[in-house]
C-alpha cells in the first residue's frame, strides 16, 4: 500500500526538477508525508495522499484561474439578447465583481464604472462551444503538439485531456476574438471511450490549470460508429456490434469497481481497494458526476448508445455531431438528451450522409435541447452565423425560431450540456460576466465581436490592437498586424 | 422556397422553359458588370438574357415573375469544387477528383468532369442555395489535372458543361516520394516537366523512335500542358507562403504562362506583386490560422488586401462538394473583414466566369447571356436570406434535394415514412 503511494510522489518530485509549471504539486513538498491509511479527516476534498483513493469527485489538479480585479463596467443603451427571456432594447448591463450585477432598461452606473456606449450594438452572453479539440489539435497541425486520440487502446478513460492542451495554441486567441469564452475540450474520437474532457475559459495563460473553468466537472468522450471500428479494425472492435460489446464491457467492470470503492469509502475498513485510473472515470458516470459526452452521427448509433446508457443506469447529457439527431428529436427530448450539432456540415463519410440544415430546427421544435457545436477551429469563430443558418432553414421547414430561443443554441443550452447553466449561458442577475459586445446583428453574417469580457474583465477589445492577445507561438512566426479595425 | 412545396411537381423539362419569355419585374437588379438598377426588369427569351434595365418593354405574352422587394443577381459560381466527381468524401468508390497517375503526383491530363454524376445528390441541395456554375476541379498533387466549367441546369454532361478544360491545377505544396521534399526539390521538378512539355511537340517523333532520353512525364501529359504554355488555359498553383506566391509568379514570367494562385494564405504580403501582375488569385475567406509552416501569415483581411492591391479576386474556400452552397456566406464574412460588397459579389460571379474565359455565358446579367440568375429575398451573402427562384438557362432549377425529402420524412413523429 504504502509502496503505491511512495512511488507516485518520487516520480512527481524527479519531474518537478524538469518541469516545475505543469507537474509542481498543489501543496508544497514539505507536506508530503505519506497519508495514514485509513484518512481520518474525510472533509477535506483534496486530501494530503489523495492519489491513493478513487474519491468520486476528486479534483487532483485544481483549477488555478483567477478573473483579473476590474473596476464595474456598465455597457448602455445596446440591444442585449439575454438568452434568458426576451430581448432587450436600448437596454443596459452592469457587470461587478465579475458577474453580472444587473441587466434591464435603465440602470445608473457606480461612480468608478466604466462606461461602453453600446448604441447600435447587440450584446450577448458568452459563446460556449461544447466541442472543441482547440490546444490538444492546435495549429500548426504537427505531429509533434497532436495529442488529441490516445489511439492505442480502444478504452482509455484513463487519459485527460488537460494533459495534453498546448496553451499556446494560436487558435485560442481566434476564438475568444469571435466571442467564444468557454469551450469543453474533448480527446479525439478514436477511441470508444477517449477519456475526459475539460472545461477551459479562453484566457492566456501559460498553464493549462490557469485556464481550467473553476469548479467545472468533466466530461467522458465516448464515440459511436465508423471511428473505433475503423481504427482498431485489426485487433477489435471492428463492428458496430464489437463497439457496443466495448462499452458494456467497460461498464461492467465499472459497475463492480464503483460498488467496492463506495463500500469502502462508506465504511473505511481495511485496506481501500485498489485503484484504477480509468474505471474511475467510468465509476464517476456511474454515479453522475461526469457526464458522458458521446460522439454519435448515425440514429441508429445513438440508439446503441442510448440502450448501453439505460442498461447502466447512466445519463448521456450531449450527443456530438448527431447529424441524423432529427430521426430521432423526439426521444431525444424524451430522454433529456441535449444534440450537439453543425448547421449543415456532414457527406464526408457514409454516418454523415443524411446530414440535413434543418436537423437544430427539428430537434428545437419537437423540444429538445439544440446546441450547435464546431469540433473546427474555424467553425468556432462562426457559431452565431451557423444558428442563422439553422434559422432560417427552420422557417423553410415552418419551424419558429425565435431570435431568443436561437441565442440559446450558442450559449444557454451548451452550458447545461457542461453542467455550467448556473453560472454561464445567460445574461442574468448573479451570473459570471462573460459578455460579448457585438458591433452588428449577431445573426448577420457581417456582425463581429467588439468586445468581450470574460468573468467581468474585458479580455479582448477589437479597436485596441496593443491588448491583443498573441500566443508565444506567434512571436517572429506569425506576423503581428499592423493595426486598423479590419485585422 | 420552391423546395418543400413542390414534392408534387415534376421538374420542369429544360426545353419547355427555353420556348418561353420571360419578364422578371420590379426587383433590384445586380448585373455586376454594372451598377445596382432598382426596380429593373430581367427579359429572358429562349434561356438567354434579352434586356436588363429600368425601362425594358415587356412583351404581352411574357410570363411575368414578380421580384419586387427581391434581390436580382447572377447564379453564384463556386470556383473550384468536386460537385458530381465526389458524393461521400471518404468513400472510394464515390469519389473520383483524384487521379492516382503512375504515382509522382504528375497528372495534367486528368479530366475530372468526365466522370460527372448528374445524378448526384448533392447538385440538387447546391442548385437550391443559388449555386448555378461551378468549376469542377482535380485534386491532387504537383499537377493534379484539369477543371471544367459546369452549370447545375438539368440534365446529362452534354446539356450542362458549360467549358471544359479551362485550366490546369497544380500545387506547389505537394510534397511526397515521387514529388520531392523540399520547397526547391519540388519547383526542379515542375520546371523539369514544363521544360519537356515545351521541348515535346519538336521531339515526338524521336521519343516514339525510343530515340529520346527518358521524359519528366507521361506523352499523355505533356500533350495536356501545351494549351498551358501555348497561354490558352491558366495553369492554377495552389500556394501559401509568400516566398511560394514568389516562385508561382516567376514560373509565369519563366514560362511565359498564365498564372493564377489558389489559396494564397499569405497573399496580403505580396499583393502589391499580384496586382501588378493583375493574377487572378483563388482565396478562401474564412481562413485565419496558422495550420501549417506554410500559412503561418493567415489572416482573415486577406481577400481585401488582395483585393485593394488589384489583384483579380476569386472567393472559393475550398473544393466541396457537400458545402459547396456555402461559397454566398464566406463571401459575407470577406465583406466583414474589409472587402467592398460590389468586389465580393463579383469574386462568386463575374470574376471567376473571366478567370475560366466562359463570361461570355455567365457571371453578369448583359443581354446575350445565359438567364442563368438568381431571386434572393434579400442580401446573397446573409443567412437568413433565401434563394426563392433559381434558374439556369431560363430555367426553374430549383425543386426538393435529398435534403429535403429526408426533413420531410421527419418533419413530425411518426416519421412520415411509417404512417399509413
Amino acid at each position: 500500500m504504502s509502496l503505491r503511494i511512495r512511488l507516485p510522489l518520487a516520480a512527481l518530485a524527479a519531474m518537478a526538477c524538469t518541469a516545475p509549471p505543469r507537474l509542481a504539486p498543489a501543496v508544497t513538498t514539505a507536506t508530503f508525508t505519506p497519508a495514514p491509511v485509513p484518512i481520518q479527516d474525510t472533509t477535506s476534498r483534496v486530501p494530503l495522499g489523495a492519489g491513493a483513493l478513487s474519491e468520486p469527485n476528486a479534483n487532483p489538479f485544481p483549477s488555478t484561474y483567477r478573473a483579473p480585479a476590474t473596476r464595474p463596467t456598465l455597457i448602455r443603451n445596446a440591444t442585449i439578447m439575454t438568452a434568458a427571456g426576451t430581448t432587450i432594447r436600448g437596454g443596459s448591463l452592469l457587470l461587478r465583481e465579475g458577474k453580472v450585477a444587473a441587466v434591464g432598461a435603465s440602470i445608473d452606473a457606480p461612480s468608478d464604472a466604466i462606461v461602453v456606449d453600446g448604441t447600435g450594438k447587440y450584446v450577448t452572453p458568452g459563446i460556449i462551444d461544447t466541442h472543441s479539440h482547440l490546444g490538444v489539435y492546435p495549429a500548426p497541425g504537427v505531429e509533434a503538439v497532436s495529442d488529441g486520440n490516445e489511439m492505442t487502446n480502444p478504452s482509455t478513460p484513463n487519459v485527460w485531456a488537460e494533459h495534453s492542451v498546448w496553451p499556446q495554441d494560436p487558435q485560442f486567441p481566434r476564438a475568444l476574438a469571435a466571442g467564444v469564452t468557454t469551450i469543453q475540450i474533448l480527446p479525439g474520437s478514436a477511441n470508444l471511450i477517449g477519456g475526459r474532457s475539460v472545461v477551459l475559459k479562453v484566457v492566456p495563460s501559460t498553464t493549462v490549470r490557469g485556464m481550467k473553468f473553476p469548479g467545472a466537472r468533466y466530461g467522458l468522450k465516448q464515440a459511436c460508429g465508423e471511428n473505433p471500428k475503423r481504427v482498431y479494425a485489426q485487433r477489435g472492435p471492428a463492428t458496430r456490434m464489437g463497439n457496443v460489446a466495448g462499452w458494456r464491457a467497460q461498464y461492467i467492470l465499472a459497475e463492480a469497481y464503483r460498488r467496492r470503492w463506495d463500500k469502502w469509502l462508506a465504511d473505511r475498513k481495511g485496506d481501500p481497494p485498489a485503484r484504477d485510473l480509468g474505471l474511475e472515470s467510468l465509476a464517476e458516470v456511474l454515479r453522475g458526476n461526469i457526464f458522458v459526452q458521446w460522439h454519435c452521427y448515425a440514429a441508429h448509433d445513438m440508439e446503441g448508445a442510448m440502450e448501453v446508457a439505460d442498461e447502466f443506469g447512466f445519463q448521456i447529457r450531449s450527443f456530438h455531431h448527431g447529424v441524423e439527431a432529427y430521426k430521432l428529436a423526439d426521444v431525444l427530448a424524451q430522454k433529456n438528451i441535449s444534440a450537439s450539432l453543425w448547421s449543415d456540415w456532414g457527406g464526408f463519410k457514409m454516418e454523415a450522409m443524411d446530414g440535413v440544415r434543418g436537423n437544430l430546427a427539428m430537434v428545437h421544435a419537437a423540444g429538445g435541447r439544440a446546441i450547435v457545436h464546431s469540433d473546427d477551429a474555424s467553425g468556432m469563430q462562426r457559431l452565431n452565423q451557423d444558428a442563422a443558418k439553422s434559422v432560417s432553414e427552420a422557417r423553410t421547414l415552418g419551424i419558429n425560431v425565435s431570435d431568443d430561443e436561437a441565442i440559446k443554441w450558442i450559449t444557454l443550452n451548451a452550458a447545461w450540456a457542461l453542467g455550467l447553466d448556473d453560472k454561464i449561458g445567460s445574461l442574468e442577475v448573479g451570473k459570471n460576466a462573460d459578455v460579448v459586445l457585438w458591433d452588428k446583428y449577431p445573426f448577420s453574417v457581417y456582425a463581429r465581436a467588439e468586445k468581450v469580457w470574460i468573468d467581468g474583465a474585458m479580455q479582448f477589445d477589437r479597436l485596441d490592437a496593443s491588448q491583443r492577445w498573441r500566443t508565444d507561438f506567434e512571436l517572429g512566426f506569425v506576423p503581428e498586424p499592423a493595426g486598423g479595425r479590419n485585422r | 422556397m420552391k423546395r418543400l412545396m413542390a414534392f408534387a411537381i415534376c421538374l420542369a423539362t429544360p426545353a419547355m422553359a427555353h420556348a418561353q419569355t420571360i419578364a422578371i419585374t420590379g426587383g433590384k437588379v445586380y448585373p455586376v458588370s454594372g451598377a445596382p438598377i432598382d426596380n429593373a426588369t430581367v427579359l429572358i427569351r429562349n434561356g438567354r438574357i434579352v434586356a436588363v434595365g429600368a425601362t425594358v418593354t415587356i412583351p404581352a405574352d411574357a410570363k411575368r415573375i414578380d421580384a419586387a422587394g427581391k434581390w436580382v443577381t447572377p447564379g453564384i459560381f463556386n470556383a473550384t469544387t468536386t460537385l458530381g466527381v465526389s458524393e461521400i468524401g471518404q468513400l472510394p468508390g464515390s469519389y473520383d477528383a483524384s487521379a492516382q497517375g503512375n504515382g509522382d503526383g504528375v497528372t495534367p491530363s486528368f479530366r475530372p468532369w468526365e466522370g460527372f454524376n448528374p445524378s448526384s445528390p448533392l447538385l440538387q441541395v447546391t442548385r437550391n442555395d443559388g449555386i448555378t456554375t461551378v468549376g469542377i476541379v482535380p485534386r491532387g498533387q504537383l499537377l493534379a489535372g484539369q477543371a471544367a466549367v459546369v452549370s447545375l441546369g438539368l440534365g446529362s454532361l452534354s446539356d450542362v458543361l458549360v467549358k471544359g478544360p479551362v485550366a490546369v491545377f497544380g500545387d506547389l505544396n505537394a510534397r511526397g516520394d515521387r514529388v520531392g521534399a523540399a520547397r526547391n526539390e519540388v519547383f526542379d521538378r515542375l520546371r523539369a516537366v514544363l521544360d519537356d512539355a515545351r521541348s515535346w511537340p519538336g521531339r515526338r517523333v524521336a521519343v516514339e523512335r525510343n530515340a529520346s532520353r527518358a521524359l519528366a512525364a507521361r506523352a499523355r501529359d505533356l500533350d495536356a500542358l501545351q494549351p498551358v504554355l501555348g497561354g490558352t488555359l491558366p495553369l492554377v498553383l495552389e500556394a501559401d507562403r509568400a516566398t511560394d506566391i514568389e516562385q508561382a509568379l516567376a514560373f509565369a514570367r519563366d514560362y511565359r504562362v498564365r498564372v493564377a494562385i489558389s489559396g494564397a494564405t499569405e497573399g496580403w504580403k505580396v499583393a502589391d506583386q499580384l496586382g501588378k501582375a493583375g493574377a487572378y488569385v483563388l482565396v478562401g475567406a474564412l481562413n485565419n490560422i496558422p495550420r501549417d509552416f506554410s500559412s503561418l501569415g493567415a489572416r482573415q483581411d486577406n481577400a481585401a488586401v488582395l483585393h485593394q492591391a488589384g489583384a483579380k479576386v476569386v472567393i472559393s474556400g475550398g473544393a466541396d462538394a457537400f458545402n459547396a452552397r456555402n461559397v454566398r456566406y464566406e463571401a459575407g464574412v470577406a465583406v466583414a473583414f474589409g472587402m467592398p460588397w460590389d468586389a465580393a459579389l463579383r469574386a462568386i460571379t463575374l470574376t471567376p466566369a473571366e478567370m475560366y474565359g466562359v463570361s461570355t455565358r455567365v457571371g453578369s446579367l448583359d443581354a446575350g447571356k445565359d438567364a442563368t440568375l438568381v431571386i434572393w429575398s434579400g442580401d446573397p451573402f446573409e443567412p437568413s436570406t433565401r434563394a426563392e427562384h433559381v434558374m439556369v438557362n431560363g430555367t426553374e432549377v430549383q425543386g426538393p434535394s435529398r435534403q429535403d425529402e429526408l426533413m420531410r420524412r421527419y418533419r413530425s413523429f411518426p416519421a412520415a415514412y411509417k404512417r399509413p
